[in-house]
């Protein structure tokens, strides 16, 4: 069907999922299954001195209790698989169940298994634990400390990893005509998507199979390590995501629990089951960003940026998460100089281990917390200077005629066009008329404020060869069949793993466009190891430029061999026939055709082919790109900050994102949406807050601020297309934009709104009370 | 473990008998004992409203009421508003507006909705958003959720026009 790439066509998806027909993990329910639960720790650092389950085992209903002891020559403890080089990265894995010691809130010590939840959590109840407390570290700048609690005999200072990329001497500092120097702290923050994670697990005691249900953004992945862990080849070992409830990075990693209910499963001969819940989730599963990111940018009064130095200090939580080592080194460090042509550039990131729940990838994973400090210090140099923030932007844009553009990192941005979005998003706003209003309001007291981000950010990972030589312990290629049965109907297998982002309909569209059949007569497989032979799974805004490719490359092949089929039967040449809307014709004789069911039907029957082509018809890609692909945007909020409250409101938020071609517009837009409204959590509400115990205080949604439909106007948003020379779709990503975007630019906006009171900066979360304390503070000045 | 008391409720127009504990949520109560998994669990505190149903007509959450709390009531969970091919008019407006995204969240989204439109047929943007207090969605960002609501109002009103009772639920639709 022509036309289907870029049309705004309605979700496959839907209609199972607004009937209650969905098929997440929790919904499974097998013969004989248990249900499990976990004892985890109260305390963020402390030595277990004794455990006692026999209480708990005596429980009517419960089958079994775990606890290290039961699993010591069961299971391997889950290590993470980025494993960075020239770091001297000193990894440490996330053990089956603690054994002698605990080190973050949430920690698992032991696991029940029972006939019902129920019974489950009141027989854990009876599990004795006898812990020596330690004084914990909680703060990765004091875990660095002399003196501070170690985590690790093994690993001083808790220092897990320290990364150097680029230098630049202290003159080019000292010699600048400006310099910022700024404190950022991007805060702690939970994935939380709305389905917490959850396991069920079925082994064939016979066979020695095994199967895992769970929510995974990658289950090929999760098969690689978990074989490993649990000692079960991969050929006996599948992995299947059944309907995933979001996952914005939480459900990449590779966890111990998955694999303590695959363990229990096999010891007990029968499916097991265990969701988490909740509070649970806020404590085990991987948290996003807690980088310290203190930042040097120097540049002229002329606005020119010259040099830029950054010191990351990250907490990487108790343990090394599956891509823990990558986010604030790699993700974070290449792209620090954003949008614009600095030529110094140089990272040195800290990572360190502290007693709270490991850190991972989260929406945007380091590409975030890069756009924050470039985007944050470019509105204090342009205050600094006296210039406009956009004029500051502006001048040191790198123009369209320099791409591909080597950054001072050393990475090559495929294609951009910065002053393209920046001058649609000023147009929609109507630039100069509000920043008249807001002179106006000013004058009569109310604090009106305007906030850019200029964002770039990297995703589409590739090729696997960067992949190889940044440490990554696999291929970041991406693998797709389209297979067509004797009807015309298509099946699409995919090694990306869609959790919510509507894969099935935009890949759905590239095949319709590609081979001219009906979006109805497609289906796409996807997240079960055993039908997609491999693939890396959905992550990094991949799925689309990586995975989309794919198909894209699939369909063109299926084409390839069905124009032979066409050219036998039609007794002529592959290049005489012409290819449109489903149907093969002669050139120059288009009576003579073949419908595209036709050869699907002559391609599986074989009854009449070409000599030298074999039956079935089938298109296959393994597709490794050449390089990442870069969006890039420019995101303005308005915000009006109350003076006596310190609460701060959204009144405009416009996006002009630019993600290469757009498959389904609606589909993009929806995406831009979540993810402003994750980035804007990040701004003004969200953190997760530990005490000087490592006892998370936001712990439940009671205390975590989740957004809600009512801070948020309408957001406007719109695309432009700049295609992307890396993969033949042109696409880019659009799944991180949002998080990355607007953290910055609601911060600048309220930032812009207290400029009255020589505020310069406040972390996140600009909190009422923090911004009324800010205001208070800059009255008693005046 | 106390001893199971049994419960009569009627869901989605279907009456049903069971023996349960006194403790069983009523969410646990529906998913489990009679196996409508539409309904979900997002949460252990009442805040999210993934688990959201109706109860007499009202929009309730499931995870804050017991089982036996509902005996006697009229049970409307997402499998009762309607099917594939005679979809109620919310779950049409989710679908054309591109109001879910992993579809976690949604039915009790859509149910709470409904619950709006009940008391206010025509709700402004204002309105819905505050009515939408009570569910989290952690995917949309909530615009295109405000638009199906908006969207679903416009065919209700339709509906009603011709049919006289836009907001039956549960049973023929």
């Amino acid at each position: 069907m022509a036309g289907m790439i870029g049309s705004p066509v309605k979700r496959k998806e839907d209609p199972r999922l607004i009937t209650g027909n969905g098929y997440f993990t929790d919904d499974i329910k097998l013969p004989g299954m248990l249900y499990g639960t976990f004892l985890r720790s109260p305390h963020a650092h402390a030595v277990i001195k004794r455990i006692d389950a026999s209480k708990a085992r005596a429980f009517p209903g419960v089958a079994a209790v775990f606890t290290a002891a039961e699993l010591a020559d069961k299971m391997k403890a889950v290590p993470a698989m980025w494993f960075l080089p020239g770091c001297e990265l000193k990894p440490k894995d996330r053990p089956a169940l603690a054994a002698d010691k605990v080190r973050y809130v949430g920690e698992t010590i032991a696991f029940v298994v029972a006939k019902d939840r129920y019974v489950a959590k009141d027989a854990l109840d009876l599990i004795e634990v006898d812990y020596e407390v330690l004084s914990a570290a909680v703060q990765q700048e004091q875990a660095m400390q002399e003196g501070a609690p170690q985590l690790f005999d093994d690993v001083p200072g808790n220092l897990a990893l320290l990364w150097k990329a680029g230098e630049i001497p202290d003159e080019v500092f000292e010699q600048a005509e400006v310099v910022i120097k700024e404190r950022f702290y991007n805060q702690r923050v939970v994935p939380n998507p709305m389905e917490t994670r959850a396991a069920v697990a079925q082994y064939n005691p016979g066979g020695g199979e095994m199967t895992i249900w769970c929510t995974s953004q990658n289950p090929h992945i999760h098969r690689m390590i978990y074989a490993d862990v649990l000692g079960i080849p991969e050929s006996k070992l599948r992995i299947i995501a059944p309907d995933v409830g979001g996952g914005f990075g939480s459900k990449i990693a590779t966890y111990s629990e998955e694999a303590v209910v695959a363990c229990a499963a096999r010891e007990l001969k029968c499916p097991v089951k265990w969701v988490e819940e909740r509070k649970e989730h806020f404590q085990a599963t991987t948290h996003g960003r807690d980088e310290v990111i203190e930042v040097e940018l120097a540049g002229k009064t002329d606005g020119t940026l010259t040099a830029l130095r950054v010191k990351n200090t990250a907490n990487l939580g108790a343990y090394l998460s599956t891509f823990g080592a990558g986010c604030p080194t790699i993700d974070f460090g290449l792209m620090v100089t954003g949008a614009y042509k600095i030529p110094q550039a140089a990272v040195v990131t800290y990572g360190v281990y502290t007693n709270t729940t490991p850190t991972d990838a989260y929406r945007g994973a380091g590409k975030p917390e890069a756009t924050y400090q470039i985007e944050r210090a470019i509105d204090l140099f342009a205050d600094k200077i006296g210039m406009d923030p956009v004029e500051v932007r502006r001048i040191n844009f790198v123009p369209k005629e320099a791409f591909p553009y080597g950054n001072a990192m050393g990475v090559t941005y495929d294609s951009g066009d910065y002053h393209l979005t920046l001058d649609k998003a000023l147009e929609m706003l109507d630039y100069q008329a509000l920043r008249e209003e807001q002179e106006e309001l000013r004058a009569q007291g109310r604090l009106v404020g305007i906030g850019f981000s200029t964002y770039v950010e990297l995703c589409g990972f590739g090729p696997s060869a960067v992949a190889g030589a940044i440490g990554f312990q696999g291929g970041v290629w991406e693998n797709s069949t389209v297979r067509v049965h004797p009807s015309g109907k298509v099946t699409v297998f995919t090694g990306t793993s869609p959790h919510g982002q509507g894969t099935a309909t935009s890949f759905s569209q590239v095949v319709a466009e590609k081979l001219g059949i009906p979006i109805e007569d497609i289906e796409l497989v996807h997240s079960d190891t055993q039908s997609v032979s491999m693939g890396w799974g959905t992550y990094g805004s991949r799925a689309t430029a990586v995975g989309g490719a794919a198909v894209s490359i699939a369909a063109d092949r299926v084409v390839e061999k069905a124009k032979k089929i066409a050219a036998h039967e039609l007794e002529t040449t592959v290049e005489e026939i012409d290819f449109t809307a489903g149907i093969f014709r002669v050139k120059g004789d288009p009576d003579r055709q073949r419908t595209f069911q036709e050869i699907a039907k002559s391609a599986n029957f074989a009854w009449n082919l070409p000599p030298g082509v074999e039956p079935s018809l089938e298109g296959q890609s393994f597709f490794d790109p050449a390089n990442f692909v870069y969006p890039f945007g420019t995101h303005i909020c308005v915000v009006e900050v109350d003076a006596q409250t310190g609460e701060v409101f959204l009144m405009r938020y416009i996006a002009v994102d630019d993600v290469g071609r757009v498959i389904n517009p609606l589909l993009a837009e929806g995406q831009v949406h979540g993810g402003i409204a994750q980035g804007v959590g990040q701004a003004l509400w969200e953190g997760a807050v530990y005490d000087e115990n490592g006892q998370l205080l936001s712990g439940t949604f009671m205390d975590y601020t989740m957004p809600k439909a009512r801070f948020f106007p309408m957001i406007e948003s719109a695309f432009t297309e700049t295609l992307s020379p890396v993969n033949p779709l042109g696409a880019k990503g659009v799944g991180e934009t949002g998080t990355t975007a607007a953290p910055p630019a609601v911060v600048n906006a309220v930032m812009d709104a207290l400029k009255p009171f020589g505020v310069k900066n406040l972390d996140m979360p600009l909190t009422p009370q923090k911004v009324w304390r800010a205001i208070q503070n800059g009255r008693e000045k005046q | 473990m106390a001893k199971k008391v049994e419960v009569s409720v009627t869901v989605n127009g279907k009456a049903y008998s069971a023996e349960v504990e006194p403790r069983m949520l009523l969410v646990h109560f529906l998913r489990e004992t009679l196996n409508l998994t539409g309904t979900h669990i997002g949460c252990d505190t009442s805040q999210c409203g993934a688990c959201t149903v109706m109860v007499n007509g009202e929009a309730v959450k499931s995870c804050t009421m017991l089982a036996v709390q509902a005996a006697g009531c009229q049970v409307t969970t997402v499998e009762g508003l309607g099917e594939v091919g005679n979809l109620h008019p919310i779950q049409q407006s989710f679908w054309e507006k591109h109001g879910l995204q992993c579809g976690f969240c949604t039915p009790g989204v859509m149910i709470a909705s409904i619950g709006l439109l009940q008391q206010n047929p025509n709700p402004s943007e204002e309105e819905i958003r505050d009515a939408l207090e009570g569910v989290i969605c952690r995917c949309t960002g909530y615009q295109f959720i405000v638009e199906a609501v908006k969207h679903a109002a416009q065919l209700m009103a339709v509906d009603e026009t011709e049919t006289g009772n836009a907001l039956q639920i549960g049973e023929g639709r």
